[in-house]
């Protein structure tokens, strides 16, 4: 018998053309001041957003196997996280929205505490639940606006170009940062647990793999990203209702993000999103019927593609722009 | 109000809540399930006795023999066409996925539908009698209905799985689907009865809370929250549980109110992380819900 | 032929457990089909109740094939089995162990009455749940819940596993009762002499592939011993 040589490969031709795209997209994105307008602009920031809202629930879902519906926690707090220290306490913007962040990932170490005591789709509506507990609180403390909201009052310190300017460039970072925050997290370490407690929680768990440590940390990086998005998505919009904030239409639209694009890759939600935005421009006029089209949708891409369009895609050709994956190649 | 009142008021609210987990517990007991619509179907339900009511006038009780039936068959081929489906495999991301995108699909077809207007049943008389107990108690009939129906349900529902060849399925086939087949059992049938039991439960539940209170085709997600509650602190595996846990939940609720009105449902969230915490088998559950 | 069982290969996945095996049982037969660990006795079993995702070949039951009918309907055509582990159901009694068995209404010999009667020790624990039972016991009771369904064939997988050889003993002594009802059966056993013994015909499998088959009065120990270790002197 002759002995083969193979060596672990991840970057493959795909991969690289892709990331050399994707650099190049994003400088592009980041000169929009000089060759966007204000409404293109501000589209983007809901475009960069949610894309990385849907990148943390990606990772929560798709890879850790921990399906929330309760983000929106996250969302809010982060807006009213930003509200606190930016009004309130009167921190430089920038530093709030920072601050909104890591107060929203505190708040997430009792929370996961008390949801990992639930699993699968019990462990859904606990999180949906605590995100209503999150809401209920704020509207019932008057200090924080109670039903009717508040407004950034800090904003108006500085000009309003500029600060959609900042917003824009903020949530261009926001957004390009969850994709790539995920993308390292998954070649590491990490990344490998994650797929064996994907495949048995027992066995990984047999082996040696921290199940509880790695979803838990899991969770408080998701707990980030939804909270930075949230205060960056609020210092654009400025008014801050709880209704609003916590509504659980933010996980609607991130589960829709990703089960279109494809759930447990990392193109999948960026494709999900685009597909999103197209989906809400062209189909805005038509009310409710909007929605319960995305829902039909997801329902459908569910059952029929499970892989969503990324699935379909790389099934096709096997193309992976974000290798997360270690081929074993023979190496001659 | 005195406290007793009080107590009284939130047991027989807790009677509807048991009503609404009922159905969250079966589907959950026999196939691992939890469906995220449950609430929204239960408004369904509603909008359906209010529609045959608006074109026949009867109590909206009597709809109860059209809306339960209806929702039967709808469980069972919601079951087998759709959520059969998602059960392959051990993913626990499908189930979750499909019954949260079909509450979306739910609530914003009955708002194109009925549009976003509050509405109410009305079940005439029966809504307002009460029965005087003592000086400074009065109890509802019809709150004491609600609950004396959620009590004959559960009951109904225990004997049917303790004593009937379709309850032994239940269990069978929940215990383990492929010894099941085995033994000739159907999981796709099987699956598909649970949830039109289910469904029917629901209905029941929709019916009685589109009378006492006002509904929106928005308001399904807050049921489900209540009924999941209940469920949780009641405990899993135990019918009698998820009775315990709605009247717990309903107690709270409405003590919760006492002290402030904005606070009821925020009392019934803190006491259900409070089992989730510190008791998560529940009062009388046998599993850990993890 | 009441089983025929012709060039199936069977698969988990990506992996192949069982290269064209075939086999015939008749009617009133009692077959044993034995073999090491692997060597794909309860896929077999599997195969012809209709368990494999994925098998290729033909498998008849009474001249009809099998193809497409889905397990539980094929013990309403009379095809029953015991499956190894036992797998009792916890959340019931042992009567309604039994009581379950007998879902498909198939009429004969077997109801609650004569099976408890066949296995008295299981009379006294009717009402206990039934996986709190000695591991004989729910054997026994395993057993008595494929005969609720009153086979024509009754598919026996390591009977033996994990028992005490007393109580292996005790439970073969009651296969003439149950082959004398009417039903054919078929045993996969790794204990060679409790197959044998109670067999017409037996079949020994080795990694996946038919080594040997026969009279189990004909075959000598050395072609067994052979057959299912798979010694054989190359050349």
């Amino acid at each position: 018998m002759n002995a083969v040589a193979l060596r672990v490969q991840r970057a493959t031709l795909p991969s690289r053309i892709g990331l050399g795209v994707g650099l190049a997209a994003v400088v592009v994105l980041a000169l929009g001041p000089l060759w966007a307008l204000d409404s293109v602009l501000r589209t983007l920031i809901s475009v960069f957003t949610l894309l990385a809202l849907a990148q943390m629930w990606n990772l929560l879902a798709g890879y850790a196997g921990l399906v929330s519906i309760g983000q929106q926690a996250y969302v809010g707090l982060g807006a009213y996280g930003l509200l606190l220290f930016a009004d309130t306490l009167g921190l430089p913007l920038l530093a709030s929205v920072l601050a909104a962040a890591v107060a929203g990932t505190l708040i997430a170490v009792p929370t996961a505490l008390l949801a990992f005591r639930l699993r699968g789709g019990y462990f859904a509506i606990g999180t949906w639940v605590i995100a209503e507990v999150y809401r209920l609180v704020v509207t019932n403390v008057s200090q924080l606006g109670g039903g009717s909201g508040l407004t950034l009052r800090a904003a108006s310190t500085v000009d309003r170009t500029t600060r959609l300017y900042l917003t824009y460039e903020l949530a261009l970072v926001v957004g390009v940062g969850a994709v790539v925050v995920t993308y390292l997290l998954l070649r590491r370490r990490l990344g490998l647990a994650l797929t064996a407690i994907r495949d048995s929680e027992q066995s990984a768990r047999s082996l040696g793999v921290p199940v509880f440590r790695t979803k838990f940390a899991v969770y408080l990086v998701a707990a980030f990203g939804c909270s930075l998005a949230g205060a960056v998505i609020y210092l654009n919009l400025l008014r801050v209702q709880p209704e609003a904030a916590f509504s659980v239409n933010w996980t609607a639209f991130m589960i829709f993000i990703v089960v279109i694009g494809g759930v447990g890759t990392i193109e999948g939600p960026i494709i999900g999103t685009i597909v999103f935005f197209a989906l809400q421009e062209t189909l805005s006029g038509y009310g409710a019927w909007y929605l319960v089209l995305l829902g039909a949708v997801a329902v459908l891409v569910t059952v029929v593609a499970r892989r969503g369009l990324w699935g379909l895609v790389a099934d096709r050709t096997g193309w992976s722009l974000f290798p997360v994956q270690r081929r074993l190649e023979e190496h001659w | 109000m005195t406290w007793v009142n009080v107590v009284v008021q939130g047991l027989l609210l807790g009677g509807l809540y048991a009503l609404f987990a009922t159905g969250l517990s079966l589907m959950f007991g026999v196939m691992r399930l939890v469906n995220l619509a449950h609430g929204d179907l239960s408004i369904v339900a509603a909008f359906v006795a209010l529609a045959i009511v608006d074109a026949v006038p009867v109590n909206p009780l009597w709809t109860l023999l059209v809306v339960v039936p209806l929702l039967f068959g709808v469980g069972y081929l919601l079951q087998r066409g759709l959520l059969n489906f998602t059960l392959r495999g051990n993913d626990p991301l499908p189930p979750v996925l499909v019954t949260f995108g079909l509450s979306i699909i739910l609530q914003n077809l009955l708002l194109e539908v009925f549009s976003a207007d509050s509405q109410g049943l009305d079940a005439g008389r029966i809504e307002n009698a009460s029965i005087r107990v003592s000086d400074r108690l009065a109890v509802g009939w019809f709150p004491l209905l609600t609950l004396v129906t959620a009590v004959g349900v559960l009951v109904g529902l225990q004997l049917l799985l303790s004593r009937t060849r379709l309850g032994r399925s239940f269990r069978a086939t929940s215990d383990d689907p492929e010894a099941a087949a085995l033994v000739g059992l159907d999981h796709r049938h099987v699956f598909a009865m649970a949830t039109a039991i289910a469904l029917a439960t629901v209905a029941v539940a929709g019916l009685f809370l589109g009378v006492r209170t006002t509904f929106t085709p928005s308001v399904g997600p807050t049921r489900l929250i209540f009924a999941f509650e209940a469920v949780i602190i009641g405990g899993l595996g135990s019918i009698w549980g998820t009775l315990a846990g709605g009247l717990v939940l309903g107690v709270a609720q409405t003590l919760g109110a006492q002290l402030s009105p904005g606070w009821g449902v925020l009392a019934g969230n803190l006491v259900f992380l409070a089992v989730l915490a510190f008791r998560p088998t529940g009062l009388l559950g046998r599993e850990v819900p993890a | 032929m009441l089983l025929e069982v012709d060039r199936v290969a069977s698969f988990y996945g990506d992996f192949q457990a069982l290269f064209e095996v075939s086999l015939q049982v008749a009617e009133g037969e009692t077959v044993a089909v034995i073999g090491a660990n692997g060597a794909g006795k309860s896929t077999l079993l599997r195969t012809v109740v209709g368990l494999q995702d994925r098998a290729t070949g033909t498998v008849s039951f009474d001249g009809r094939p099998l193809d497409g009918i889905p397990t539980h309907r094929r013990l309403g055509l009379g095809i029953a089995m015991v499956p190894e582990g036992r797998r009792i159901f916890p959340s019931l009694t042992v009567e309604e162990n039994l009581k379950v068995g007998a879902v498909r209404d198939r009429p004969g010999r077997w109801d609650v009455a004569s099976v408890l009667a066949l296995f008295p020790a299981l009379a006294d624990r009717r009402d206990r749940p039934g996986t709190l039972l000695s591991g004989g016991e729910q054997q026994m009771l395993a057993i008595g819940r494929a005969l609720m369904a009153n086979p024509r064939l009754l598919l026996l997988d390591e009977v033996s596993l994990g028992l005490a050889p007393l109580v292996v003993r005790r439970i073969y002594e009651t296969l003439p009762e149950i082959t004398a009802a009417g039903a054919t059966v078929v045993l996969v056993e790794q204990d060679i002499g409790q197959a044998l013994a109670g067999a017409d015909r037996v079949y020994c499998l080795l990694e996946g592939r038919v080594a040997l088959q026969g009279r189990a009065a004909d075959l000598t120990r050395e072609q067994i011993t052979e057959a299912y270790f798979g010694l054989r002197a190359s050349g």
